[in-house]
């Protein structure tokens, strides 16, 4: 107890890049090569500032609900799980928050709406998996064709459109605040909360650790069970504000909104340095793999070239980031080999 | 008796070293083994043993010695060479693939074939011939091997080995895993194959089986062989005993407190009846303030399970754990924490420690809710508490920063020990603490726990090292296939005593002494 009392105090440690931080630095490259390569070939547009600034804001809000379900996935994917219902689950709130009868509550009911089944949503994905000891691949996969289903159920097939008079939600998509889209502000207010979440509070402390060491976390007396459903419910409230987003952008609720964002979300964390194994992803990279990913459609689309080609270079992209993210592991291990 | 003694040896081994980083695992082991006998190795653990087995299999490269093998030197690159040669190793875990059949599992890797297609007909035949051989010829040939008991699959794994044309059969424990009447099954296994001129290497803590199955015995202690080829049936225990005792490494223990710590009062734990089932039955200790009680005991013996539930990371049958004079609920490690018990566990980087985390964090991992303010962790404070358990433990390297990947063994276990000293602990529960530590490294972590314990932390601690438990201990608790079977002051017992009492066929029972 008291064992330990004083001591002086440690030097601040050595400030330095570290491992995740160069790696981001390494997106941000890929980023700028993106331009280059878009200056090139289009001269013409990417050497027009005005053009160019348009263009890169529409790749912002173009990323911004997938931005938005990437955070909540980092998290899942930190914590050593994984969520394949995240697409689902936005068709389902997109839904559930445009039919007539929530409409008649304004876009705040709308909005409200939308957050609540997200979250209960993720919530029965992190109790199937925290209490009913369902691997995450399998709950969620199993929420990925019932929440779509649902949604078919809940919409009957048809295309919800929001109420004019719901002017908020209408009006999302094309407001902005100084000049910065309000779909690309919402990215960004949720990726900074994502980040203080994840690296300044006990909550994001638990969920390294339970995806670094599952085991060593129990011992240590973290609630497993209680943090698994918790992180599965954050997925889902993100899920909820990007189907807000998605409605905004379509002026609709639809059962077949949605559809893929868990490869993107996935693909985007993995390129963005989160470990398939947990213990190790940054809020950053996660927002970096998305931007990436659209800027790379953004480029072929200004280039006018065909949609196959963008998915054989994302293909590409993701199997690159493994690999460079596999071979700084197997440094790493080396560095450490000598230890008992 | 006198034919297998006078066959043919096929196997000789001399001055066998083998090092590792910080420990001399071998250090210069003899060992002859002749054709159709039953060879059994003895050794308390650490003695070398399963390293020797590891050499001999061609998993690991001797650094020095010889290795004769039918009258020819050998060096054994991998373990397919030393298969190739005729040497078959049946380990504790069976390589076994449970998802293929019993016949597929018998000829993993050399499967009949002929135009790079497996002839199954040919295949389940020749398994079957094989397990007939080996008296199971009622093992069905396609049956799955995860759905046959742990005895079949025993058979399964020698099933191989035979199809292999082993001469040479090594096998780590093989009884561990069986009941009673299945081991009587096993021996007559060994022997109809040793009748067939097939040499076994045979090991087991249990003296009785080696009475049993056994010819010869070669003892090991601390890497080297103390006896060879002693007469397996009528070498007396008391001399088996002895020759695996008395340590020649050095174990720096800390001088034992002048005044024994005070038993009187409430105990801070208290432990009735505690069973889990399969595991350990009707298990009663205390442990009082400022005392280290030791508990001696095999692998197997329930000894890790018992730390475990009294932690609450197991959930008990039967029977109660308290913490001063207040019952813990079973199964919940976090309630334990709260109450001040804290756990290094037996493996320290699979239960105990984020490998990539920086040393910080590990020492915090229980206590970082402590240092948060309204949620929103502080990594200053976190950094110099865990700098206050570096300076107290003497860490080395003491960074607080860098991976504990990166740290040997004994400062990975200080910095697994250090987590609790922040948090209020009260009593420290130590399985294994110097599992895979270097010497130099043992003496710190003595010091450490005899100081923790002199602070008033109560302390229980599980080692299969009785010099360790005896060394270290105020009292002594034995333990024996999920059963405590003796509890004394650490200064009335010997490393005899206690050895004798740990492995089944003791001496108080055979030969009526103590």
């Amino acid at each position: 107890m008291t064992v330990l009392e004083k001591a002086p105090p440690l030097a601040a440690p050595r400030q330095q890049w570290s491992e995740p931080a160069k790696r981001n630095l390494g997106l941000v490259g890929v980023l700028v090569a993106i331009l280059i390569v878009g200056a090139i070939t289009r001269p013409d547009l990417f050497l027009d500032l005005n053009w160019l600034w348009h263009n890169e804001l529409l790749i912002l809000t173009q990323s911004s609900a997938i931005a938005v379900i990437a955070v909540g996935m980092t998290f899942v994917m930190i914590g050593g799980g994984i969520d394949l219902s995240v697409g689902a689950l936005v068709a389902l709130t997109s839904v559930r928050c445009t039919t007539v009868a929530t409409q008649q509550f304004g876009s705040g009911g709308m909005i409200f709406t939308a957050l609540v089944v997200g979250l209960i949503a993720g919530s029965i994905n992190g109790v199937l998996i925290a209490y009913g000891r369902l691997v995450p691949f399998i709950a969620t996969l199993a929420m990925l064709v019932a929440a779509r289903g649902l949604a078919q159920m809940i919409s009957g097939k048809l295309t919800q459109r929001v109420d004019v008079g719901n002017v908020l939600i209408n009006q999302l998509s094309f407001r902005s605040v100084l000049g910065i889209p309000a779909l690309v502000l919402i990215m960004l207010v949720v990726g900074a909360l994502g980040w203080i979440l994840l690296n300044r509070t006990t909550f994001g402390r638990r969920t390294f650790a339970i995806g670094g060491n599952p085991e060593a976390s129990r011992l240590a007396g973290i609630n497993i069970r209680r943090h698994t459903v918790l992180l599965y419910a954050l997925s889902g409230l993100c899920c909820g504000i990007g189907a807000i987003i998605v409605v905004s952008l379509s002026s609709a609720g639809a059962a077949d909104h949605g559809d893929l964002y868990e490869l993107d979300a996935i693909a985007a964390a993995i390129i963005g340095g989160t470990a398939l194994s947990g213990g190790r992803g940054t809020i950053v990279g996660s927002l970096l793999g998305v931007v990436i990913f659209k800027g790379i459609t953004n480029l072929f689309i200004v280039n006018n070239l065909e949609q196959e080609y963008q998915l054989i270079v994302k293909g590409a992209i993701i199997v690159a980031a493994v690999l460079v993210q596999q071979f700084r592991v197997t440094a790493l291990w080396r560095r450490g080999g000598a230890s008992g | 008796m006198t034919t297998t003694h006078e066959s043919a040896v096929v196997l000789r081994l001399t001055g066998m070293v083998k090092e590792f980083p910080g420990v001399r695992a071998l250090d210069g082991v003899d060992l002859e083994v002749r054709a159709g006998e039953v060879h059994c190795l003895l050794g308390q653990n650490g003695a070398g043993k399963s390293t020797l087995i590891k050499v001999l299999s061609g998993a690991h490269r001797p650094d020095a010695g010889r290795v004769e093998w039918r009258g020819v030197e050998v060096a054994f690159a991998n373990p397919q060479a030393a298969m190739k040669a005729g040497i078959a190793t049946i380990y504790q875990e069976l390589d076994l693939v449970e998802g293929l059949s019993v016949a597929d599992n018998v000829f993993l890797g050399s499967e009949p074939r002929r135009l790079g297609f497996v002839q199954r007909g040919q295949m389940r035949d020749a398994a079957r011939a094989v397990l007939a051989r080996l008296g199971h010829g009622e093992i069905p040939v396609a049956r799955e091997v995860a759905k046959l008991p742990s005895a079949a699959k025993q058979i399964v794994s020698m099933a191989r080995a035979l199809s292999r044309d082993a001469r040479l059969l090594i096998m780590d424990e093989p009884s561990a895993v069986l009941a009673h009447d299945e081991v009587a099954n096993l021996f007559r296994v060994i022997r109809d194959l040793t009748a067939q001129g097939i040499a076994v290497i045979y090991i087991s803590h249990r003296l009785e089986e080696i009475r049993d199955i056994g010819d010869r015995v070669t003892v090991l202690k601390d890497g080297r062989t103390s006896a060879v080829n002693l007469d397996a049936k009528s070498t007396p225990t008391r001399d088996l005993v002895a020759r695996m005792t008395g340590r020649t490494i050095e174990y720096v223990f800390p001088p034992r407190r002048a005044s024994p710590p005070s038993r009187a009062g409430q105990p801070l734990l208290e432990v009735r009846d505690l069973s889990l089932d399969g595991e350990f039955a009707n298990v009663s200790l205390s442990v009082h303030s400022g005392e280290i009680v030791g508990i001696a005991g095999l692998v197997g013996s329930g000894r890790s399970e018992l730390l475990e539930t009294i932690y609450g990371a197991r959930r008990a049958s039967r029977g109660t754990v308290a913490v001063q004079g207040r019952p813990l609920r079973p199964g919940d490690v976090r309630a334990a924490v709260r109450v001040g018990l804290g756990m290094a566990p037996e493996e320290r980087k699979s239960q105990a420690l984020v490998l990539d985390d920086p040393v910080y964090r590990n020492v915090t991992l229980a206590t970082f809710g402590r240092y948060a303010k309204a949620g929103f962790t502080s990594a200053t404070g976190e950094r110099s508490a865990a700098g206050r358990v570096a300076d107290e433990l003497e860490l080395r390297p003491r960074g607080v920063d860098r991976p504990v990947r990166t740290l040997s063994g004994g400062n990975q276990q200080k910095v697994v020990v250090g987590r609790w000293l922040l948090g209020g602990t009260r009593l420290l529960l130590l399985d294994e603490p110097t599992r895979g530590v270097d010497v130099g490294a043992r003496a710190e972590l003595y010091q450490v726990i005899h100081r923790l314990a002199a602070d008033g932390l109560g302390i229980l601690l599980v080692s299969s090292e009785v010099p360790e438990v005896l060394g270290l201990a105020d009292r002594v608790l034995v333990m024996r296939e999920g059963r405590l079977i003796h509890e004394a002051e650490a200064s009335t017992l010997d490393e005899h005593t206690v050895l004798d009492m740990v492995m089944a066929g003791s001496l108080l029972e055979t030969e009526g002494a103590g």
